[in-house]
């Protein structure tokens, strides 16, 4: 009996058990996937939790319902990998052998990395929203918000989600709106990055929309510490941006885990090649969806499309096949803008966000890099889709590459 | 894309002015790139732009600040002092490496 063992029971974890129990033979493999615990969250209906829009039924599931007959979960707290002694032990003890490991065990928000954001303020008037804990406790605190300073502010990047800030600047702004209350709030958007947008074209069809909602910008932005008493953002040359409230993206990192088994970087994800996944070290070591340190957004899209790539590979590699699947970066994402629209980008490691339909040239239904009510309802149905078609493993059809069919490039614009 | 002569090398740029092929640079050119944005190079300068240039050719992304930090051993501080404001910028258009980016 071989044995593969997923750790992460999260988007990529799930989808890849799922798929793979399909593929491989009961009586000849043992699938056991671990995570620490039995709640799977829909990490994009965070975003919305804030604003009252979801409810917390509606992002929370059990794991194992979600994961198929013939897959072994095992709920528990993983100690470190041995990786040359291919075998998992768990902070209880336990151990776990395996022929081949799959780390999918995501990345998540660490404010204990910057100096002053646990401090007094912390849930009182700093708050983060990548969390389900953060994203009710902000709801809370934006029903009792009367005007002042609003800050959005990330620490540093890669992070989860990454147009998720934006998101969450339009949202706010049209929830401020629709309180009657915009004018008594001043917003900022802080951002470590050179601008709020920094893709050329993006830039182009999007760079107003901060503008235009009147929301600052304070760019190259790299935060040292949080000072809680003056409630004041202190960067690494000296800027201060102060806040009535503050709403923080905290630097992202992988598993302790990780960093405990030798196996990450330094922010503990783990180094794999970007086209198949594999870790260069250890052969029969994958890193899939957030844990990895490929160049892609840490996105569901990212996780999805890369574990098409995978299983197959997968498949390809125990058969004694070469990997023929290569991975592309493919990212696809819906940004929401606020009153009832939203836009989408469709991009991977080579080709920027660009105009045009999607999946469909000229059908669409959905419009890439411009804001419309299909794409916002294109993002509501998603959940739907991440639950029943997506998590279940079962076949979309969305191609895992990018495509650039009906994509408009400046050469046909321009002739 | 345009093509562009600094200094006496013809280099093809991005609108900003960031090198769109890093395998046209060397360091005479990092230098001339450098003086363009008025830093003139001293070690402790090279010494964040090697770590960028070796780490580029590992990961295919350009390094974060934090990266060139933790992973290359020069204080965040020191790197805004190097590269006055806008450290991360400045670093990869004088490495000759696209500017960090996010996903729009």
């Amino acid at each position: 009996m071989k044995r593969l063992l997923v750790l992460g029971a999260g988007t990529a974890g799930t989808m890849i058990v799922n798929k793979l129990r399909r593929r491989l033979g009961t009586g000849e493999w043992q699938i056991t996937v671990v995570d620490r615990d039995d709640t799977h969250y829909y990490q994009p209906g965070f975003l919305f939790l804030p604003f009252g829009a979801y409810t917390p039924e509606q992002v929370t599931k059990s794991r194992h319902t979600l994961l198929p007959d013939g897959v072994d979960f095992v709920a528990g707290d993983i100690d470190r990998v041995d990786a040359p002694g291919n075998s998992v032990t768990l902070l209880d003890g336990r151990t776990l052998s395996y022929d081949y490991l799959v780390i999918a065990s995501g990345a998540s928000p660490r404010p204990e990395q910057t100096p002053g954001m646990l401090g007094p303020q912390w849930r009182r008037s700093i708050f983060d929203f990548y969390t389900f804990d953060g994203a009710r406790a902000l709801a809370e605190a934006l029903q009792h918000f009367d005007g002042g300073r609003f800050v959005v502010h990330i620490t540093d990047m890669p992070i989860k989600c990454p147009v998720a800030p934006l998101e969450f600047t339009f949202l706010a702004d049209a929830f401020f709106h629709e309180r009657g209350m915009r004018d008594r709030v001043e917003m900022v958007y802080v951002t470590p990055l050179p601008g709020a947008f920094t893709q050329p074209i993006a830039s182009d069809h999007l760079g107003s929309m901060l503008d235009e909602r009147k929301v600052a910008v304070e760019a190259d932005f790299m935060v040292e510490r949080i000072d809680p008493d003056t409630k004041t953002l202190v960067s690494y040359d000296e800027r201060e941006v102060s806040f009535d409230l503050l709403v923080t993206v905290p630097l992202n990192m992988g598993a302790d885990f990780v960093a405990r088994s030798g196996l990450g970087n330094e922010l503990n994800y783990v180094p794999v090649d970007k086209h198949t996944l594999q870790s260069g070290q250890y052969p029969n070591i994958f890193a899939v969806g957030d844990a990895s340190d490929i160049p892609a957004s840490k996105a569901g899209s990212v996780a999805h499309f890369s574990v098409e790539v995978f299983v197959d590979n997968f498949v390809q590699r125990v058969h004694g096949q070469p990997m023929t699947g290569s991975f592309d970066g493919h990212t696809n994402c819906f940004i929401e803008s606020g009153h009832g629209k939203g836009l989408l980008i469709d991009f991977n490691y080579d080709t920027e966000p660009l105009p045009g339909k999607y999946p469909l040239p000229r059908v669409g239904p959905f419009s890439l890099l411009e804001e419309t009510r299909t794409n916002h309802l294109g993002k509501l149905a998603f959940r739907w889709m991440y639950w029943n078609v997506l998590l279940p493993g079962r076949p979309t059809p969305l191609p895992a590459h990018m495509s650039m069919a009906g994509k408009h490039t400046q050469t046909e614009e321009s002739p | 894309m345009t093509v562009t002569t600094i200094d006496g090398h013809q280099i093809h740029v991005d609108a900003e002015g960031f090198l769109t092929d890093n395998q046209e640079w060397d360091d005479k050119l990092a230098t001339a790139l450098a003086a363009a944005i008025g830093i003139e190079l001293t070690e402790a300068h090279w010494k964040a732009i090697r770590f960028l240039r070796e780490d580029y050719a590992r990961q295919g992304e350009t390094a974060t600040i934090r990266r060139v930090s933790t992973v290359g051993g020069i204080p965040i501080k020191e790197l805004f002092v190097l590269f006055p404001q806008k450290p991360a910028k400045k670093m990869a258009y004088v490495a000759g490496l696209p500017k960090p980016h996010g996903c729009v």
